[in-house]
């Protein structure tokens, strides 16, 4: 069987999982829909957290970041799991025993006003939004490549695959596909690094493949790796070209970022009790990290693989560098889509690759009678492209298309859920109409997912840059916006209404700010988005940590300066401290 | 409106919770930010089997870490909820 049809076969199969899935656990109740009744076990919760958070980026781009940034790839690993022990150890537990449906809700009742609340909302929607359009440029890029289907055709399928059990099964649908799409999105990640770390390294676990020799060689793959990179005048792999200061910022904004996402706090809504959301918290990393410690030996080898390719021959020999007519199938399919380009600068008809950027090896370039960098690789295609690059079945290639399309979609169906809960439950039932019955509530809820589909298609449509990148600031935005608000109103009985909503829109609008003038979403950027330029040297991708403090000083400035908050919300916070008396799975609705 | 005793006990669970929480995140930022980050080129010094110990702490060693701490907290939460009789299943007040 050919590769498309079997990919058909596979992608199709999964689809009809997921639906099946939402048909059997439809929502009967706004409890059902926003929070699964709050009946879930910690670890199916902890699954279907895994799948809801590892999206597209992390499935697709990340693997290919940190096969080109080395160890500066090292800020998305650390950045995107220390944010559990964030979650748990400051939010989860106390969030579960408040007991409601949303974070705005939180935020509206802890800060006592309805603008706390609408400004808690303007900030979700800004943070989800970024999010999801980086979901559906992952399903894009998958669409186009393995079902060989216009991009805007593959759009349309998968917004009408989420549309049936999102909006159908709302919280409790999405909570039990999520659980499914977490199976095949590690089984598809997972099966080609096993292939690929027993072909390099001889052994099968790709986390000790990469501290492993070469397989027949004395050589670690890792001082390998470092070898070739620098004598192609790259940087060693295993040092970064990223400041002290921008990697720790950027960890710290993902970090954050990640216990402030709307889509992932509100996971710890459904468990059944406070004990349990602390529990889940570590399923959930547990999950994770299956995935988030292989990606690192992918990246090395994809990148080992890719200049073993490249590069047969000794550096600088004519004979040395792969002839473009001699170049492998892989290499021509991924040329149609655009994401790999060549382009012969000295005319020899080979494929020189090395660092042209690099000062220090532009002599050493000439004399090897190189012209410049011929090769543009798209780093979005190293994980879809790696095992064909390496050679592998085609059954794995067709996993591994699936597995991409579960990331995406279980993210997006995840955030649009915070989505329209946001619309129909805080704005609609909240604060415009607090008179609406359990199931006008629940019919608003499903028109407003309805809506959010249509919203996140457009972005898919009009698809922003790298999935990854795009993804990393809405860690900013929900960094500088709505963790600072949440952590205070549960640490601090201080805090008042005019501080929350003082520094939620300073923390937000500093944060956009400062991405929107390095970065130009809407525009050509303001200023060079270069280090020379950034504010203390850090990077739009780590600003969110300035947006932060800024929400904080901001916050605990103005509170001082005006009158504490009621006895009754003070009250508020000493009872959400104690597990005790956590309204139970069956007290909800 | 809780007694006097049952405050002071309350306030002592918080205090008691604050302090863990407080070693974690410590746990928490010495392995990422600072054996990951801060003293990377120090560590790259030590190799573990094929790795740099630096780069290594960055790119695996913080993620285990970050597990066992999660579990860590959860566990010891669960003891003090129950010294400090304030766990769900305490059901004094409680449903």
């Amino acid at each position: 069987m050919d590769l498309k049809t079997l990919t058909f076969l596979t992608v199709g199969f999964s689809f009809a999982l997921y639906i099946g899935i939402a048909f059997a656990s439809r929502a009967r109740s706004t409890g059902d829909f926003y929070v699964a009744g709050a009946g879930v076990h910690p670890v199916a919760n902890g699954m279907a957290t895994a799948a809801d958070w590892m999206s597209a980026a992390s499935f697709i781009s990340m693997a290919g970041l940190i096969a080109f940034l080395g160890y500066g790839g090292s800020v998305y690993l650390m950045g995107w799991t220390g944010g559990y022990v964030l979650l748990a150890l400051l939010l989860a537990p106390y969030l579960r025993k408040y007991g409601r449906f949303t974070v705005p809700e939180f935020i509206g009742e802890r800060y006592y006003s309805n603008a706390a609340r609408t400004v808690a909302v303007i900030c979700l929607i800004f943070v989800s939004f970024t999010y999801v359009a980086g979901q559906m440029r992952g399903v894009g890029i998958v669409f186009s490549r393995f079902l060989e289907v216009p991009i805007h055709v593959g759009l349309v399928i998968g917004m009408g695959v989420v549309f049936i059990y999102a909006v159908l099964g709302g919280m409790k649908g999405i909570t039990y596909t999520q659980v499914a799409q977490y199976c095949v999105l590690i089984f598809a990640y997972t099966v080609p690094a096993v292939f690929i770390a027993l072909q390099i390294s001889g052994n099968p676990v790709p986390q000790l493949g990469l501290g492993s020799q070469i397989a027949g060689e004395s050589a670690f793959l890792l001082d390998r790796l470092d070898a070739i990179v620098t004598d192609l005048g790259f940087r060693a792999y295993t040092e970064g070209d990223k400041s002290t200061i921008d990697m720790f910022a950027i960890t710290l904004a993902l970090m954050v970022g990640t216990a402030g996402l709307p889509h992932v706090i509100v996971r710890f809504f459904t468990v059944p009790r406070v004990a349990d959301a602390r529990r889940s918290a570590g399923w959930a990393l547990l999950f994770i990290a299956v995935l988030y410690t292989t990606a690192p030996a992918v990246g090395a080898m994809a990148r080992y693989n890719l200049l073993n390719t490249l590069q047969p021959g000794t550096v600088g020999a004519a004979d040395g560098n792969l002839a473009y007519a001699d170049r492998p199938r892989w290499f021509r399919t991924w040329e149609e889509t655009g994401l790999l380009r060549f382009e012969d600068r000295n005319h020899d008809g080979r494929i020189q690759y090395y660092d042209d950027r690099n000062e220090s090896f532009r002599a050493r370039a000439e004399s090897y009678g190189w012209r410049g960098n011929e090769l543009h690789v798209d780093q979005d295609i190293m994980v879809l492209a790696n095992p064909e690059i390496a050679g592998l079945p085609t059954w794995v290639i067709a996993l591994v298309a699936a597995g991409g399309i579960a990331a995406a979609l279980s993210t997006a169906a995840g955030l649009l859920l915070v989505i329209s809960a946001a619309f129909s439950h805080d704005l609609l039932k909240g604060i415009i109409a607090p008179g609406i019955s359990d199931r006008e509530e629940l019919m608003a809820g499903r028109i407003a997912a309805a809506f959010a589909i249509l919203m996140a298609g457009y972005l898919g449509w009009n698809p922003p840059g790298f999935v990854a990148q795009v993804v990393a600031f809405a860690f900013g935005l929900a960094a500088a916006s709505l963790f600072p608000a949440i952590l205070m109103g549960i640490f601090s009985q201080r805090v008042n209404k005019q501080g929350a909503i003082a520094g939620m829109l300073t923390g937000l609008s500093f944060t956009f700010g400062y991405i929107i003038v390095y970065k130009g979403v809407f525009f050509a950027p303001l200023r060079e988005n270069i280090a020379a330029n950034w504010l203390f040297g850090i990077s739009p991708e780590g600003i969110g940590v300035v947006g932060m403090l800024l929400n904080f000083a901001v916050a605990i400035a103005v509170s001082a300066a005006t009158d504490p908050p009621p006895a009754q919300v003070r009250a508020l916070v000493r009872e959400i401290r104690y597990p005790r008396g956590a309204p139970r799975a069956a007290e909800e609705h | 409106m809780p007694e006097p005793r049952e405050r002071d006990n309350l306030t002592a669970y918080w205090r008691a919770n604050l302090r863990l929480v407080g070693w974690c995140l410590g746990a928490w930022f010495a392995v990422s930010f600072g054996c990951g980050i801060l003293l990377v080129d120090l560590l790259n010094r030590i190799p573990l089997f094929g790795f740099k110990l630096g780069f290594w702490f960055a790119q695996q060693g913080s993620i285990f870490a970050f597990l066992i701490l999660i579990f860590f907290y959860a566990w010891r939460m669960n003891i003090l909820d129950r010294r400090y009789g304030v766990s769900e299943e305490a059901g004094d007040g409680g449903p």
